[in-house]
């Protein structure tokens, strides 16, 4: 029940970037975790000897045994509810919820258990339990598989919400979110899973080592610039980041140069990032494959309007889903936020 | 109602309704371990906690709370369970086990700090081996279940020492038809989790009758489990004790979960917000006041020469000392500062939380101001 980060000395050597997978970046960062903290355990559906659906745990439960990657029993309220138990009991519990879809039966846990238990005891209770949630969608699946509910696990106080676009961002993002005391939704955008990227893997290992996880904490709920630009901010996050990089690459052959925001956390919201922004380019829109009505991009552009407004050369647009359930994944193309329908959001803003 | 869920079929008895000491060869050895000391303790457990509860419902009543919940009636088979704890254990309760509260050490007018809309939790349960109430029915069983699990990875059970520990959790008939609570009875069986589920089955979920939930006795929602179960008078605090030490062994030795059910009865209504007289017949009340379980405790030690007039006295002294105390701490305690709704929402800052305290301080300053200026 503290949030010191048990130390291992020496288990950490300088390494030169490696080329990783997204999938592969959470993988090898758990690992990191597991290495570092004895009392981090993994608990989910399938993530024993398959390494779960999406083979994000592979090899973990052959390294470190059936203890510490738990196979459970196929009842999600059960798993997030047995990891505030054991959370209650001093152990940080990592748990793989298999799909998007799939997260509700846990929803009373999460939102009513999970997240108030360190407010109800007076701060004197804290549950540093992980959630991992495979989200969104682009990959062809049958129905209550690529949803998107960060907006529902936003609205909650006491929850932090943190989604990687990037491989590095998954690595880092993974420990820090273990490292935290506060119980963090982890949000995985499975159809970038496969994409590589270059990681770091030094940094964010000696950040924890050295037992910095306030600071590790705080690096987890900022945003990034992924690109400058000066006419457009384009606000984005987990699977959008990379729609967004593309349009900003489409707009860049019209003249209009592109910023691209990722938001890397939901909850906090890295507002001071976005205004800066906003008030440099005077035109914000932002993109989630989340539906947009009373979504992630209405709280950005409340937040734009309040504190940029005398800045804002157009009012800030939304491009996201519809207000309907996710549609057979024939059509999924068209529900979700396509570069046609990005790009024709920042014309808008451009030619207001 | 014979083969329902209050069909007395299996039910452990070892003290009747008129206080007479009943044999079972099973727990009768259990039962045996309890000293004339150890009865007195319960009993006191009992009644200073009735003479709180009666207190906590007179300050509900008067509007210095919000809610009350009462534990009248169900008074024996929580002195019997709570009797049956070491401190290595550990308890999850429901929301009405005040008994047991007391028998962990909470100074109980503190709990109504919970009631009175101050704070939502006023103990640290870690200290007494007692976790917060939960009020969402049923979801605190999986929090006891995963605890259990973590107290085995700890090596706290089957050692056969003091040490070895066991979770026991406090739900009621209601819960039993919650989906966390079969999902914990699963997590529980397959990891042979140190755990020993209790439930009160007072007969009400406020004003649904047991039948609402079962067509049998509780007790038998173990058996599709593989769990081992067992039956007990909930108003026989010694028949309590008694199965309620068996299970904990049970679990402490590493054999993994127990599930008991005591037959009891909610006296009272469900809270202070309710009227039962809407739903039940006062015949029943009648039929059950005559089976008290402070009245059933009391003949026996009169019985046994073992009730002497300078105890009563005493344990009639604690229970007024601890209503009156009740009664003026409760309105002694000032609202909490309104910024402190922005405490502990986080362990680590986190801006949303960060901004609209700051933007609330400024606006609670900025009456002060006009305050200042006239």
């Amino acid at each position: 029940m503290t949030d010191t980060i048990h130390r291992t000395p020496g288990s950490h050597v300088a390494e030169a970037p490696t080329k990783m997978t997204m999938a592969g970046a959470i993988n090898a960062g758990l690992r990191a975790a597991m290495e570092r903290d004895d009392k981090v355990l993994l608990m989910g559906e399938d993530i024993g000897q398959l390494g779960g659906v999406f083979r994000v745990t592979e090899g973990l439960h052959k390294d470190f045994g059936e203890s510490r990657v738990i196979d459970t029993p196929l009842a999600e309220s059960g798993i997030v509810g047995t990891a505030i138990g054991l959370g209650l009991r001093g152990y940080r519990s990592v748990v793989e919820i298999q799909f998007d879809g799939f997260v509700f039966p846990a929803f009373d846990q999460i939102t009513t258990q999970l997240a108030k238990m360190h407010y109800r005891s007076q701060g004197r209770l804290t549950l540093p339990v992980v959630i991992r949630i495979p989200y969104a969608g682009h990959i062809g699946a049958i129905e209550h598989h690529s949803e998107s509910p960060e907006a529902l696990f936003a609205h909650t106080a006491g929850l932090r919400l943190v989604t990687p676009a990037t491989p590095q961002d998954a690595y880092d993002m993974i420990q820090q979110a273990i490292a935290c005391p506060d119980p963090v939704i982890f949000l995985e955008p499975k159809a970038r899973y496969w994409d590589k990227g270059e990681v770091e893997t030094d940094r964010v290992v000696r950040q924890l080592s050295d037992g910095e996880s306030k600071t590790a904490t705080a690096e987890m709920s900022q945003a990034r610039v992924a690109r400058e630009g000066s006419d457009v901010t384009l606000v984005a996050y987990g699977p959008t980041v990379h729609v967004a990089l593309q349009v900003a690459e489409i707009a860049a052959a019209q003249d209009v140069d592109v910023e691209v925001v990722d938001l890397r956390s939901l909850s906090p919201l890295d507002i001071p990032t976005v205004v800066a922004s906003a008030k440099r380019t005077g035109r914000v829109v932002v993109v989630h494959e989340a539906p947009t009505l009373h979504g992630i991009g209405a709280e950005i552009s409340a937040a734009v309007t309040e504190q940029a407004f005398f800045h804002l050369q157009a009012p800030v647009l939304r491009v996201g889903a519809f207000h309907a359930p996710y549609p057979g994944s024939k059509i999924e193309h068209e529900y979700l936020p396509s570069i046609d329908r990005v790009y024709d959001a920042i014309e808008r803003v451009v030619s207001h | 109602m014979a083969g329902g869920p209050l069909d007395t079929e299996g039910l452990v008895t070892l003290l009747d309704h008129h206080g007479r000491r009943q044999s079972d060869e099973r727990f009768d050895d259990l039962a045996s371990r309890l000293a004339p000391s150890d009865l007195r303790d319960m009993y006191r457990a009992m009644v200073v906690t009735r003479a709180f509860d009666d207190a906590a419902m007179a300050l509900q009543r008067q509007g210095e709370l919000g809610l009350w919940v009462q534990s009248l009636g169900q008074e024996g088979i929580q002195a019997g369970s709570g009797k049956a704890l070491r401190a290595s254990d550990y308890v999850f309760p429901s929301y009405r086990e005040h008994v047991v509260a007391y028998q962990r050490g909470l100074d109980l007018p503190q709990m109504l700090r919970l009631f009175r809309g101050l704070e939502h939790g006023p103990w640290d349960p870690s200290e007494i081996g007692f976790h917060l109430y939960t009020l969402v029915i049923g979801a605190h069983t999986l929090h006891a279940t995963g605890y259990a699990m973590g107290m085995d990875r700890d090596g706290r059970v089957g050692s056969g020492t003091e040490d070895d520990g066991a979770v026991i959790c406090y739900l009621g008939d209601g819960a039993t038809s919650q989906g966390d609570f079969n999902e914990a009875l699963t997590f529980a069986a397959v990891t042979n989790a140190p755990i020993v589920f209790l439930i009160q089955n007072n007969q009400w979920a406020i004003s649904e009758p047991t039948t609402r939930q079962s067509r049998i006795p509780l007790v038998h929602r173990a058996d599709g489990f593989g769990i081992p179960s067992m039956r007990v008078d909930g108003n026989d605090p010694i028949a309590g004790y008694a199965v309620t030490s068996w299970a904990l062994e049970h679990a402490r030795s590493g054999n993994g979960p127990v599930l008991i059910e005591a037959l009891t009865y909610r006296m009272g209504a469900h809270t202070s917000s309710d009227d039962p007289t809407k739903y039940r017949e006062r015949a029943q009340e009648d039929y059950w006041r005559e089976r008290d379980p402070i009245a059933r405790l009391e003949s026996y030690l009169t019985e046994i020469g073992e009730f002497p007039e300078e105890f009563v006295a005493e344990i009639e002294a604690e229970g007024k000392e601890m209503a009156e105390r009740a009664r003026t701490l409760v309105r002694s305690w000032p609202a909490p500062p309104a910024t402190s709704m922005f405490d502990h929402v986080y362990a680590h800052p986190h801006a949303a939380v960060e901004t609209e305290r700051e933007w609330f301080e400024r606006y609670e300053s900025s009456f002060t101001d006009t305050e200042a200026a006239r």
